[in-house]
């Protein structure tokens, strides 16, 4: 299994910092997995705690964040309340049966290209030990069980 | 006026307060039962399903069904109705959502039914008997029970519906409203509104909060309701007790507000939203107070703030979780 799969992973960054890193990770050529999308918002607060879900329940395989170093938001305060979403966004996936390594959150800066690639890695190796998400098993196998909706024309 | 239109108050996995909530219209029943004739209605009338399965297709002018779609009847009784009926209405937080009885999801059927035949502290069932489909008396009489599902669902996850209408229960004051909706339709003055959510603002309820609006709100502890004496004029998030005005639906005319209690959620998300939990979500955090600069606090200190919350699941999908992105509690 673990030779075969692939995960799906899909990366929120800021333009202002993880994004800039990431782009100078690829522009000094630095090896990273291909298994994952990138994202750009203007700032890691823009992540709404639904789109993350929202990705979740499309099939993703792990969810990163990846925003400005504390202290350094481009909008002075944003990544704070990202991380505090983050936080308690964790807890709740916990509470429903996801592991909570499964989202992940980063602190990048414009220049930190090598950091960009390590965390990218590790995070890539991390959701493939942990498989497929079981909510993509779950879309896969098509497994809903009871009532299925049927169109009546009235 | 020629012909009484006639109305169904069907019930799914409910507890019949979407009943009694048009009960509540009291003086105004009149008003209702001079247009309206109940027919389907199984707490008020006597009525069996082949009388229904014997009616035209669409006889039935309106229906109101209330209770989440969790076992078989409830499916049936939905697809039944809205074949019977021209006007589906989800009636009420359940059916709308799936409601307090859509918290199953957290868990599955099996484990249900452990708790309920073996695991309580009363029960006693030695043979592990379980509730089945269809059992053939010593006598050769065969009865029948609804099969129980898997997943709770909302009423538009199994049929078409026209309006939905939240809250739980639906208030007097949503229930005059609707009454004058049909009145207005029957006497002609008026045609139907648009299909989906009515008798509802589009805004949140802290817009129409009666409450002092703080200029900031701050929450300095996470506070219980039960342990906390509540002022009736202050916000309620800044006196630390989770209040769900920031992400809910307005149109209930802040009923729980008005009697010192927080908002819980039942009127669900605003249209803008997709996800009614993870929408309080992002507002609660954003206002948790922390000790000082937000800079020089370590990770693991905010995930310990954030651990207060307790059963964030349950909070804040507490009337939405069949309607939410997740829809339910999966198994790593």
């Amino acid at each position: 299994m673990r030779d075969t799969f692939k995960p799906k992973i899909v990366v929120f960054c800021c333009n202002w910092c993880a994004y800039a890193g990431g782009d100078l990770a690829g522009i000094s050529r630095y090896q990273i997995k291909p298994y994952f999308r990138v994202i750009r918002t203007m700032c890691s607060a823009r992540v709404d705690p639904e789109w993350i879900m929202e990705a979740f329940r499309l099939g993703a395989d792990g969810v990163m964040v990846a925003g400005c170093h504390p202290g350094d938001c481009h909008y002075i305060g944003g990544n704070y309340r990202t991380r505090r979403r983050v936080a308690m966004l964790r807890s709740l996936l916990k509470q429903f049966g996801l592991h909570s390594e499964r989202l992940g959150l980063a602190w990048i800066s414009a220049g930190e290209a090598e950091k960009f690639a390590k965390t990218m890695n590790s995070f890539i190796d991390r959701i493939t030990e942990l498989g497929p998400s079981p909510y993509r098993r779950k879309k896969a196998n098509n497994e809903t069980t009871g009532a299925k909706k049927e169109t009546v024309d009235v | 006026m020629s012909e009484k239109i006639k109305l169904a108050l069907a019930q799914g996995a409910t507890c019949s307060g979407g009943d009694i909530a048009v009960l509540d219209l009291d003086v105004e029943l009149l008003k209702l039962f001079e247009v309206v004739d109940l027919t389907f209605a199984p707490l008020a009338t006597d009525i069996k399903f082949k009388d229904v399965e014997a009616m035209q297709d669409g006889e039935i002018t309106i229906c109101l069904y209330h209770g989440a779609v969790r076992n078989s009847e409830n499916e049936h009784v939905a697809k039944l109705l809205r074949k019977k009926s021209k006007i589906m209405v989800a009636y009420g937080a359940c059916a709308a959502f799936g409601g307090i009885p859509g918290l199953a999801n957290v868990t599955t059927k099996n484990k249900i039914l452990d708790t309920v035949y073996n695991e309580t502290a009363t029960t006693v069932n030695p043979e592990h008997t379980r509730p089945q489909t269809k059992y053939v008396d010593p006598d050769g009489h065969e009865l029948e029970l609804p099969e129980l599902f898997e997943d709770v669902k909302a009423l538009d996850d199994v049929v078409d519906v026209d309006y939905i209408i939240g809250a739980c229960p639906p208030t007097r004051e949503m229930n005059v409203q609707l009454l004058q909706v049909i009145l207005d339709f029957v006497n002609g003055k008026a045609p139907l509104p648009p299909k989906g959510i009515i008798l509802a603002s589009e805004r949140t309820l802290c817009d129409e909060c009666p409450r002092k609006k703080p200029e900031k709100v701050i929450i300095d502890e996470i506070k219980s309701v039960d342990y906390t004496k509540l002022d009736p004029e202050k916000c309620f998030l800044e006196q630390g007790i989770m209040c769900f005005g920031p992400a809910t639906r307005a149109g209930c005319d802040s009923k729980c507000i008005k009697v010192n209690m927080p908002c819980r959620g039942c009127m669900g998300p605003t249209a803008a939203v997709l996800d009614h939990g993870g929408s309080m979500l992002s507002a609660f955090t954003s206002i948790l107070k922390v000790s000082g600069t937000e800079t020089e606090i370590p990770e693991e200190e905010i995930e310990k703030l954030m651990e207060k919350i307790r059963d964030p699941l349950g909070t804040l999908y507490r009337f939405t979780l069949p309607k939410s992105l997740l829809k339910r509690v999966v198994k790593e």
